[in-house]
Order: C-alpha cells, then sequence, then structure tokens
C-alpha cells in the first residue's frame, strides 16, 4: 500500500543522504522524496511517498526513528492527512494548440506563469492523481517539458507534527 | 603548544586528547599518518591513556572493539584519513553488526582541501554511514569537544554501536577554549530504557502460565550486562534456556537449564525445544537468518512469542511477536525477576513433562564425535583448552569451522568471554580481538582460536604482539582447507572444493619464532593436553599453537541454508 511518512529531522549537513541510505540499503521503495527547512531553521520537513506491507511500513518508521537526526516521524496514512504536489509544464503553444493549452489549464485550475511565442509554462498543484489526469489530458506532442516536486503532506484538523 | 596572548586556548588536537582524558580512555588503538600528525604529536605529550600501535588499521578497530567487549567500556581507535579510514571500515561494520559501542576518530584532509581529490582523501562519513550508529565531519575547533561528547553517549547509550569523528587535519591546529559538556542533550536521541510495565506483567503471567516455556537469549543479554538477572529469573521459573552464538556467556553454559546454542550449529536439545516450545521469552536477540532457519518453518508451528529488546526495530523484523517489550534487557529482567518472586511460582506437571522431553532430546548426545582415528579432532582441542584454562580463558575466534567448535565445546560460564565475529562474520578478527583483551585483562588466559585461513588475513599483529609482550596463546585448528567453505561445497556442490584448499602455508612455528615468539606444532592426538598445559604454563610468552587436525573433520549438527529449525544433519546420520 502507498503510504505518505512525514518526519522531521536536524537541518544537518548529510541528513538527507542519510534517510536516502536507509531506503537504499534496506531496499525500500521511494516514489517521491521531498525536503525543506520549516519555520524554524535548525529543521527540515521531508515528506517520503513509499509503498510496502504493513511489516515493511512498520520497518520504515523504526528504522527512521532510529537515525539520530531523526527528531520525529508520522506515517500521514494513520489519519486524515492532505497531500499536494506541484508540477510544471511547457507545453507547445502554437496555433490550435495556443486556445487549447489555456482551456485546459482553466479546466484543471492550473496557472500560465510564461508566454513565449511557441511555449506557455503550466503551474498545477494538487494530489498526485489530478497532476497524472491532467498530463493524460494532454495531446502527448504538445509536451515539451514536466518536472514535479513530489508529493508533500499535512495532517487534518488538530494532527500536527511538531517538536 | 600555548597560546601566550590566550593562555587558556589549546589546539584542536589537544582538545581531542582532553576529551578522551575525560571520558577515562585507557587504550588508544591506532597507526599514524599524515592527517592525524597534530593528534599524534599531542598523544606523545600526554600521559593519561596508553596508545597501542598495530600493524594496520583494520587490527587497530577490532582490538578496540574486543577490548570493549571484554570490559563493557568504549572502544577508542584512532586512523588517519584515506586508506587509513578505508582499512578500518571492516572494523567498523564488524563492531555494527555486533552493537559494540566504539569511536573511532579518522584524520581528514584540511577543510579547504575537502572535495578537491586531495591526496589521501576519502569521503569517510559518507563511505561508513551504513555501517555505524552515527557519525561526524567536525569542521570548527569549537565543535571538537561537543562533538566527541555526543559521541560517546551515542556510542554507549541505547542499542550500542560505533560513532566516526572525522576530523580535518587545519581543525586540529586550530585553538580553542576547551570546555567539556557535562552532559549531552539531544531532541533526536533519547533511547527508551525501562520497558512497559503492563507488557512486562503480561509476559510474566503468560511465561509462568506456559507448559512448554523458553528463554532464548542473545548478544544484548551480554552487551546489557544482565547475565545476573537473567540467571535468577531462568531460575525461578526453571526453563531452559538457549543462547545465541553472540549470547553465550549470558546464561552458565555448565548449568543443567542450558541447552546449548541455538540455530544452524545449535544443539539438537535447543532447536527442538525453539520449535516446540509454547511461549518464547526472547531477550537481547534477534531471530536471525542463522538462528531460526526459515521463518515459514519457524511459523509452523504456533507459539506466543515475548521479545525483549532496546531496539525497536529489532521487533516483529523478522519474526512477527505477540509482546513486545522495548526496554533495556537489565532492567526489564529486574522487573521480571520482582513479578516472579512474588508470584513464587510452583512447578507444574506440564513443566515437569517438558524437562523429560528435552532430556530425551538431549540423549542424541548431538555434539559427540568420532575421535578414534588417530588424527588430532578440532572438538577435541577445544575440549582440552577448556579443561586446561579451567574454563576461564577469553577466547577469541575468526571465522569458520573452527568458530562454531569453539562455539560448541568450550562452555562459558561467564559473560564477555567469548569473543567473535557474530554478525558480519570476519575472517581475520582472531588475532586483534586477543590483543584487546589482553590489554583489557593483562593476567588473563586469552586464546585465539583460528583457522589457517583466518589467521593470515591479520598476521601482521604478530609483531604488536611482540612490541608489547602480549601472552597470547592461538590456538590454530589447521586442516589445510578453509573448511567451512569446504564443508559446504561437500554437502552442496558434490565435493567439487572451488578454491577452498589452502596450499603454500608457511611453517607457522618458525614464523613465530621470526617474531620472538614461541612456536609449537602438534601432530598427535596424546600430545595435546600436554602441549596446551606447557603453553599455558608460560605465563609470560606469546605461544602459537599449530595443531594438525583431521581435514575431513565438518561441524554438527547443521542446518543446510533455506532449511527449517528442526531439519538438522547429525554427525550420526553419515
Amino acid at each position: 500500500m502507498r503510504h505518505i511518512i512525514s518526519l522531521l529531522m536536524e537541518n544537518e549537513a548529510g541528513a538527507l543522504s542519510r534517510v536516502a541510505g536507509l531506503f537504499s540499503a534496506r531496499g525500500y521503495n521511494i516514489e517521491s522524496l521531498t525536503v525543506a527547512p520549516t519555520e524554524d531553521p535548525t529543521l527540515s520537513r521531508m515528506t517520503i511517498v513509499t509503498s510496502g506491507s504493513d511489516d515493511v511500513i512498520e520497518q520504515i518508521i523504526k528504522q527512521l526513528n532510529k537515525l539520530i537526526d531523526v527528531v520525529k516521524v508520522l506515517d500521514l496514512n494513520d489519519g486524515k492527512f492532505i497531500e499536494r504536489e506541484l508540477m510544471l509544464v511547457k507545453v507547445k503553444a502554437t496555433g490550435a494548440f495556443r486556445e487549447e493549452m489555456k482551456r485546459m489549464c482553466d479546466i484543471f485550475r492550473g496557472r500560465i506563469i510564461d508566454v513565449a511565442d511557441g511555449t506557455f509554462t503550466i503551474e498545477l498543484t494538487g494530489s498526485g492523481h489530478k497532476l497524472d489526469a491532467f498530463i493524460e489530458s494532454l495531446d502527448k506532442a504538445a509536451i515539451l517539458e514536466t518536472v514535479r516536486t513530489g508529493a508533500s503532506g499535512i495532517g487534518r484538523g488538530d494532527r500536527i507534527l511538531k517538536v | 603548544m600555548a597560546d601566550t596572548a590566550h593562555p587558556h586556548l589549546i589546539t584542536g588536537a589537544e582538545i581531542v586528547i582532553r576529551c578522551l582524558e575525560q571520558e577515562k580512555v585507557k587504550f588508544v588503538f591506532g597507526y599514524p599518518g599524515g592527517a592525524v600528525l597534530h593528534i599524534y604529536d599531542a598523544i606523545y605529550k600526554q600521559g593519561h591513556f596508553k596508545h597501542i600501535l598495530v600493524r594496520h588499521e583494520q587490527a587497530a578497530v577490532h582490538a578496540a572493539d574486543a577490548f570493549s567487549r571484554a570490559t563493557g567500556e568504549v572502544g577508542v581507535a584512532l586512523v588517519t584519513s584515506g586508506p587509513g579510514a578505508t582499512n578500518a571500515i571492516t572494523g567498523i561494520a564488524t563492531a555494527y553488526m555486533d552493537s559494540i559501542p566504539l569511536v573511532v576518530i579518522s584524520g581528514q584532509v584540511p577543510v579547504p582541501a575537502i572535495g578537491l581529490d586531495a591526496f589521501q582523501e576519502v569521503d569517510m562519513v559518507g563511505v561508513t554511514r551504513p555501517c555505524v550508529k552515527h557519525n561526524f565531519l567536525v569542521k570548527d575547533v569549537k565543535d571538537i569537544a561537543e562533538t566527541m561528547k555526543k559521541a560517546f553517549h551515542i556510542a554507549k547509550t541505547g542499542r550500542p554501536g560505533p560513532v566516526v569523528v572525522d576530523i580535518p587535519k587545519d581543525i586540529t591546529a586550530h585553538l580553542a577554549e576547551f570546555i567539556y559538556p557535562a552532559t549531552v542533550e539531544m531532541r533526536s536521541y533519547n533511547p527508551v530504557t525501562k520497558g512497559h510495565s503492563g507488557q512486562i506483567k503480561k509476559a510474566v503471567k503468560l511465561m509462568m502460565e506456559a507448559k512448554r516455556p523458553m528463554l532464548y537469549t542473545g548478544g544484548g543479554v551480554v552487551l546489557g550486562n544482565a547475565a545476573e538477572a537473567l540467571v535468577k529469573l531462568a531460575k525461578a521459573l526453571n526453563v531452559p534456556v538457549t543462547n545465541t552464538l553472540m549470547g553465550l556467556g549470558g546464561y552458565p553454559s555448565t548449568d543443567k537449564q542450558f541447552v546449548g546454542m541455538l540455530g544452524m550449529h545449535g544443539t539438537y536439545e535447543a532447536n527442538m525445544a525453539m520449535q516446540e516450545c509454547d511461549v518464547l521469552l526472547a531477550v537481547g536477540a534477534r531471530f536471525d537468518d542463522r538462528v531460526i532457519g526459515n521463518p515459514e518453518h519457524f511459523f509452523s508451528k504456533h507459539r506466543t512469542i515475548i521479545h525483549v529488546d532496546i531496539d525497536p526495530s529489532s521487533i516483529s523484523k523478522r519474526v512477527k511477536v505477540d509482546v513486545p517489550i522495548v526496554g533495556d534487557v537489565k532492567s526489564v529482567l529486574a522487573e521480571m525477576n520482582e513479578l516472579v518472586a512474588a508470584e513464587k511460582p510452583q512447578q507444574s506437571p506440564a513443566l515437569k513433562a517438558w524437562w523429560a522431553q528435552i532430556d530425551a532430546w538431549r540423549s542424541k548426545l548431538c555434539l559427540s564425535y568420532d575421535n578414534s582415528n588417530g588424527l588430532i579432532k578440532p572438538q577435541y582441542v577445544i575440549e582440552k583448552l577448556w579443561e586446561v584454562t579451567k574454563g576461564e580463558a577469553y577466547v577469541t575466534s575468526d571465522v569458520g569451522q573452527h568458530q562454531m567448535w569453539a562455539a560448541q565445546y568450550y562452555k562459558f560460564d561467564q559473560p564477555r568471554r567469548w569473543i567473535n565475529s557474530g554478525g558480519l562474520g570476519t575472517m581475520g578478527v582472531g588475532l586483534p580481538y586477543a590483543m584487546g583483551c589482553q590489554f583489557a585483562d593483562p593476567t588473563a588466559q586469552v586464546a585465539c582460536v583460528t583457522g589457517e585461513g583466518s589467521i593470515q588475513m591479520n598476521i601482521q599483529e604478530l609483531s604488536t604482539c611482540k612490541q608489547y609482550h602480549l601472552p597470547i596463546k592461538v590456538i590454530l585448528l589447521n586442516n589445510r582447507y578453509l573448511g567451512m567453505v569446504r564443508q559446504w561445497q561437500e554437502f552442496f556442490y558434490e565435493n567439487r572444493y572451488s578454491e577452498s584448499y589452502m596450499d603454500s602455508l608457511p611453517d607457522f612455528v618458525k614464523l613465530a619464532e621470526s617474531y620472538g615468539h614461541v612456536g609449537m606444532r602438534i601432530e598427535k592426538p596424546e600430545d595435546v593436553e600436554g602441549a596446551l598445559k606447557e603453553a599455558f604454563d608460560m605465563k609470560s610468552r606469546f605461544v602459537f599453537m599449530d595443531f594438525v587436525t583431521d581435514q575431513k573433520e565438518n561441524v554438527f549438527p547443521m542446518i543446510a541454508a533455506g532449511k527449517g529449525l528442526t531439519e538438522m544433519i547429525l554427525a550420526e546420520d553419515l
């Protein structure tokens, strides 16, 4: 099953490689991994999207907790949560494509953030499924480039991951 | 070198030394080189600890590791950057797999040179990441003291393990005030010590109500200094006890409740009892592949499993447990003992029947061997070693058949006497391990049980033993084969002994003598006991004993890889 794991860790050189190294050394899947400092600059928040049986997920949580730099770990799937991912897509925007792209972008509530002679760059946020759906709905020949951040997740309501 | 304008400032190198002094370190095992020259200069000027000069960095880490295994203190090794650091890796990985607390200080190229492929540069933090509990690169002289404090704290608390502190050369020359923190607080590291009381109660109730209870204990009991508490619990409950390879000595081997080591080369009774018990209390052990064999076969019988371990990730890793207890084994066992003492357990008829069953398994005499062909049997050498040393020696071993025979036939009654590489299975540890033990306990009997393959992997340390006059006794079980490899090839590769014959061996007697040691070659069974007595009577001499043993002897019982715990091959089956 797909799980989204959130963790807080010391914002120190090498902390990211400890997490990445753990996943590769123990053969755990990483679908995506995002990390950035939090409002407290000594802490980084990481979101890892992974998959595995319950036993594997239990081991992943335990092994992450064992890393000295990791302060807190939360399996978001243990409760209600929201996930969002940002995608930038550069598409062909010539002739008939230009109007089509604008319309598709509006339907998916994306924004065109760069306009050039022959291209648009569209910004879109949402769940991974929504971003997938957007890509699916575009003419493949029109897609010049895509970049996705991987999911970020947060618990709903008063589910808070904080030190 | 004191700075006259700022008399309280000292160099980073001196700070390193002061930290070791604060940690009451007695021995530092190391090897000098460019990046640690400032530190070695500071060592020259200090008088708080003794530096032991090894002949290869791998041996420095192994010796520090054995010092820790023998004493319970944190072992310390010091190596230079680049090749010095990479030579230390096998030692670090060995300690990591067996949860041994170490602090390994490695030199690094100066900070401005890092990342430029400088001479003798290697990314030590990167290279060691998968085989350390934690590691640090110190980039400011002001951080050395706090980092060292953290390193020792992390190494010895929770589930212990090796910690690497990588210090660039320029940092060891910079000046700073020495302030050693009294305590260390880390928001990200707070290992649990006390077990959950409710779970402990539940565990005790299960054990007392069990019809076929079993105690299975590992290295955690030895590392957690919980042997006494374990004996108390086992006695109060009158349950059979088995130890893992790492757990030997955690329970006295000569006690009647001890059913021997379990696992791939465990006793028949230990493996049968492990499979057939209805309540299993696992303490400081981790159900690894060499212990329970095929997990599916293990699950074919239902039993309730209680698992006590300080590391939550060891619980339900290979085997799903019913009552997990995360905590320090000594504290958990003490709590169990209190509960059991209050209950005054009675000897139930079911327990009596269980013991009768165990005695029936015991009557197989699975460790008996045929000693009649006129050749020296390796098992016989170990039995005689046990007699001659009265079971009190520190016994180190390398890896292979000789290791298993030592584990099976030397009856360890005390913890921290059996020193071997259980997890990583590192050939070459035996001699440096013996060095570490001898430094830990200078007047003790120290035997290094080894093979002619393993001993050659760190043979250079004969020189270190000469320098420090270490009266170690090497018990070489020389069968002119990489015995365990040969055994597997005999069983599973139709006797195709691919590269397992040890050809072109040195004359070990002359080799030992060339280092100023005593060399002995023993070729007849009737000479074994006398030779051992003679060697151990030479209390101040290093004696290298080359026992020419039966080439075809195999280790039994044996469970083939992938087979179940009770699918043992016994000597009598062949």
